[in-house]
């Protein structure tokens, strides 16, 4: 097998980069003993890890063949029905090279369609994975052939992008080397693919949050906290109270029925990843959850963030950060001493976390923190922005300060929201939270990642002033769990958002709502406007919008077709949170 | 008498209509609202203070209303300087284009048919409950009985068909009360639903049947309530409305205090039911939630007969008041 892998990887033609890890190697030969243990995991995720080793378990060249199917999951000694890709969760590893062009085969053995999505690879709009709007998708017992040339590098990821099937394991990693030099140095890399898993099927949970939006919120204020004189004082509770509005309601799907995974492994089995002292060592970290925006820390480690979803930044020195779902964030630890550190993805409501091993040897396990205690929202989180109103007068909220009505649900905040009860909020003066700390950590006392600390590494070329700008409001009805854009899912709005290729547009994203949502242009990376030099605002394909708050984008609109824009909070797209893209040259003519 | 009866009725049901109804928005109170939103800058790093000081000078001098990122780089101001951003244009978006990019590619049918199935992915979810908010045993001297309250739905998100139903049976078998309700329940707004259709009652004989049209809604402190108006086959007049609210002690114990009082416009005197304020209902129920889904609970249910109602009571042999500690299950699936 050790031979096999080597043979396979002179093929595939692996860089000199990788050629000259010796260390990666030895790793190859060690993980084929592993790799029989559990065949429930591809190498690069099995439970110990000496790190990615390039021939096993790794996908590689230019014809790759993928087959979905159900199999059996298990983690914390319970297992479940999930769909996968190759038979493991997460799927497979594909590696491949910037400038190739790679054929990838996906068969379906499923008895409903399928389909991948190539999260934040740039392709022709007929190879991005939307069934009903790049392809029909795959038909059970069909193949379907994806073709396409590989132009950038960077960390990546698929999903499906039918059903529910992402929430059930159909997920796996994407790394691709730069044809040119890396500008990330290192010696040894890992993958941590976060997940959320629930043994219970994701229509159940859907069925449940109907029912009640709060249901899964085991964490709600209670008298016996306000006695114990915690969270809010009785004076706030009957304000947030009078207004229909639970701080606590942080996440709709928690800790109470999801297990936290790292590369498939829940905190018991304890994935682990192998270092030497003193090496630099590469994390390539993917937030693959359904439903679970995570904080990520390694207690111990600085972590160097050197790449965000998939685009080089300069390297930022964080403690913590926040990663919602669909992100990436390619971070170097230099971890000098032999101990193990713990791996921690904390639920951003603090119900759960996952842990996993960081160490110079197999056995060794990482400290678990205590969960910490559970955030509250505020009035920032409600779109109040709290700065401003220390100058209002309140009772006469239309005068010369023109900030609009402070009405928690006035229509005149959102001229192109449409009312309905699908809408229960306006936010009435949503601030700018790009330079904001992410939901819960804003009082921890060490660095945490601000979307405004990222700089682009290279600066753009060329940046011209957006054209034109377009308001998207992010709306719901958290009661009823409706979740829209602009007051409308998608099946009520046929109006796509329509660009003119290479146009260049501001779009601020405004949350009507309480909740986070990781907002996902299909095709496209576009920059945050984060107060950066414009040159060197960083790219992104998903942007973490927060409660209350708004951010802006600009979007070149540089690739022709058709493409899906949405909440990448599973249920959310699925209420419809969801937007269809199309770009087409100034005359209106089809790509 | 009746008649202002009646009309204090409406007025309760509309005037729940009314603070559910989008056009009563809700005006923030800001000055309860300080100490929330001051806390958590206290220990914000320096960096935050520096740009809360541009955000309040920017606010002070700008135009609230132009600004909106159209002249302003917001993400300097994080910065605490003041950076004029590039002027963004007003070129008008381009007309929207009716042709499908993948039809070309995949064919038309094939791809109309996917497009359908997307479009339906994210239409409404028609999802479904059946809860039993009260299924319970009634211990009282007047005799020990089961008691039931309950509702079912099937539909979207907007439109639902609904089942209630109530009633109580006494230990020896004699079903004293059992009422049915078909309705058809449609969102309004927010936070209520109108309900309109059917109710049937089983017992007491003679059997009734009414037309209903009703409010459920959520008020604001998390109040749930359901009013409803009733006009039975032979021309009488009811109202009904409940109030009830779930208190947390933890998030397992919660405490349910419940109120409800049914009016008539008429004396209706085969069913014992006087006109005015006939009877009043006061329940507090604390469950022990296992999960939100199962919830066993003990409690004390009251109940009061009032004017002409109280007085048939009293002429059948029956008392017009009783006391019961109630212990049973809540449940929803």
């Amino acid at each position: 097998m050790f031979m096999n892998g080597l043979t396979q990887g002179n093929r595939s033609g692996m860089n000199k980069m990788i050629l000259d890890r010796r260390e990666l190697i030895r790793a190859a030969a060690g993980l084929a003993g592993v790799a029989t243990l559990g065949s429930m995991f591809p190498a690069w995720a099995q439970a110990v890890s000496k790190g990615i080793a390039p021939t096993l378990g790794t996908l590689t060249g230019e014809d790759i063949a993928l087959t979905v199917g159900h199999s059996e999951f298990t983690t914390g000694g319970k297992s479940g029905h999930a769909i996968t890709v190759n038979g493991t969760l997460p799927g497979p590893l594909i590696r491949l090279k910037e400038g190739q062009r790679v054929r990838l085969s996906v068969a379906n053995t499923l008895d409903e369609d399928t389909s991948i999505h190539w999260h934040g690879l740039l392709v022709p709009f007929q190879f991005d994975g939307v069934p009903g709007l790049s392809f029909p998708g795959i038909k059970p017992g069909e193949t379907f052939t994806y073709d396409f040339p590989i132009v950038h590098a960077g960390t990546y990821w698929y999903h499906s992008h039918s059903g529910m099937q992402e929430a059930m394991g159909h997920f796996g990693p994407i790394i691709i080397d730069p044809a040119g030099e890396d500008p990330v140095v290192y010696d040894r890399e890992h993958v941590l693919m976060l997940s959320d898993w629930s043994f219970t099927h994701p229509h159940q949970l859907m069925t449940r949050l109907k029912q009640s939006g709060g249901y899964f919120n085991g964490q709600k204020q209670t008298v016996g906290g306000l006695l114990a004189g915690k969270d809010q004082p009785l004076k706030d509770r009957l304000e947030w109270a009078a207004m229909r509005m639970d701080p606590t309601d942080i996440s709709d799907v928690t800790g109470s029925v999801y297990r936290y995974l790292i590369n498939g492994h829940g905190l018991e089995e304890n994935w682990t990843g192998l270092f030497k002292p003193g090496e630099k060592v590469r994390l390539r970290i993917i937030n693959a959850s359904a439903m679970t925006n995570f904080n990520f820390r390694i207690p111990g480690l600085s972590m160097k963030i050197v790449q965000v979803d998939g685009q080089h930044v300069e390297p930022v020195e964080v403690d913590e950060f926040q990663i919602a779902v669909a992100e990436t964030y390619d971070v170097i630890v230099e971890p000098t001493d032999a101990q193990a550190f713990g791996i921690i993805g904390e639920a951003i409501d603090r119900s759960g976390l996952v842990r996993a091993t960081l160490a110079p040897a197999s056995g060794m396990v990482g400290a678990v923190p205590k969960l910490r205690e559970r955030p509250l929202l505020g009035m920032k989180d409600m779109g109040m922005d709290h700065q401003m109103p220390a100058v209002l007068d309140l009772s006469q909220p239309d005068t010369s300060a023109d900030h609009g009505s402070m009405k928690m649900r006035d229509p005149a905040n959102a001229p192109g929201v449409k009312m309905s009860p699908a809408v229960a909020t306006i936010s009435p003066m949503p601030a700018d939270r790009v330079g904001d700390r992410p939901t819960g950590l804003e009082n921890v006392d060490h660095r945490v990642l601000r979307y405004s600390d990222l700089k682009s590494l290279t600066p753009h070329p060329d940046t011209p002033a957006p054209s034109r700008s377009i308001d998207l409001h992010l709306t719901a009805n958290m009661e009823r769990y409706m979740w829209s854009l602009d007051g409308e899912r998608l099946s009520e709005r046929t109006e796509p958002l329509a660009f003119r290729h290479m146009e260049r547009v501001r779009i601020n994203l405004i949350n009507d709502t309480m909740m986070p949502h990781p907002i996902h242009i299909h095709g496209h990376f576009f920059e945050l406007v984060n107060g950066q030099d414009r040159a060197k605002q960083p790219l992104k394909h998903t942007v973490n919008v927060l409660p209350g708050g708004k951010i802006a984008i600009d979007l070149t609109a540089d690739a022709l077709g058709d493409w899906a824009m949405h909440c990448h909070m599973m249920f959310h797209m699925d209420m419809g949170m969801f937007r269809i893209v199309k770009v087409r040259h100034e005359e209106g003519a089809p790509a | 008498m009746k008649l202002s009866l009646l009309t204090s009725m409406a007025a309760l049901a509309i005037a729940q209509t009314a603070i559910t109804l989008p056009v009563q928005a809700q005006e923030h109170q800001h000055d309860a609202a300080t100490p929330v939103a001051s806390a958590p800058d206290a220990s914000q790093p320096v960096a935050d203070e520096m740009d809360h000081e541009g955000m309040a000078m920017d606010h002070g001098a700008m135009d609230h209303g132009q600004m909106d990122h159209k002249t302003m780089d917001h993400g300097a101001m994080h910065h605490g300087q003041m950076k004029p951003d590039m002027m963004i244009g007003h070129m008008p978006a381009p007309k929207a284009p009716t042709d499908w990019a993948a039809d070309a590619i995949h064919g038309q049918p094939a791809m109309a048919a996917a497009r359908a199935a997307l479009f339906k992915s994210t239409s409404e979810t028609i999802s479904h409950m059946v809860l039993a908010e009260q299924f319970e045993y009634r211990a009282s001297d007047a005799g020990d009985a089961f008691a039931w309250m309950g509702r079912a739905w099937y539909g979207g998100d907007i439109d639902r068909i609904l089942i209630r139903t109530e009633g109580e049976a006494k230990i020896n078998g004699t079903v004293e009360s059992a009422e049915v309700q078909a309705l058809w329940s449609h969102a309004v707004a927010p936070y209520a639903n109108l309900e309109i259709g059917i109710r049937y009652d089983i017992r007491p004989k003679p059997n009734r049947g009414y037309a209903s049209i009703g409010i459920d809604a959520m008020l604001p402190y998390w109040i749930e309530t359901e009013s409803a108006l009733f006009l039975s086959d032979k021309g009488d007049v009811l109202a009904r409305a409940e109030f009830s609210h779930d208190m947390r002690i933890t998030n397992h114990l919660i405490l349910q205090p419940r109120v409800e009082f049914t009016l008539s416009a008429q004396d209706i005197e085969e069913q014992g039911i006087g006109s005015g304020l006939s009877d009043a209902e006061v329940g507090l129920r604390l469950r022990y939630a296992h999960t939100p889904a199962f919830a066993p609970y003990v409690g004390v249910h009251w109940e009061r007969k009032f004017g002409d109602t109280g007085r048939y009571a009293l002429a059948e042999g029956e008392s017009r008041s009783s006391t019961n500690f109630v212990a049973g299950v809540r449940f929803l699936f």
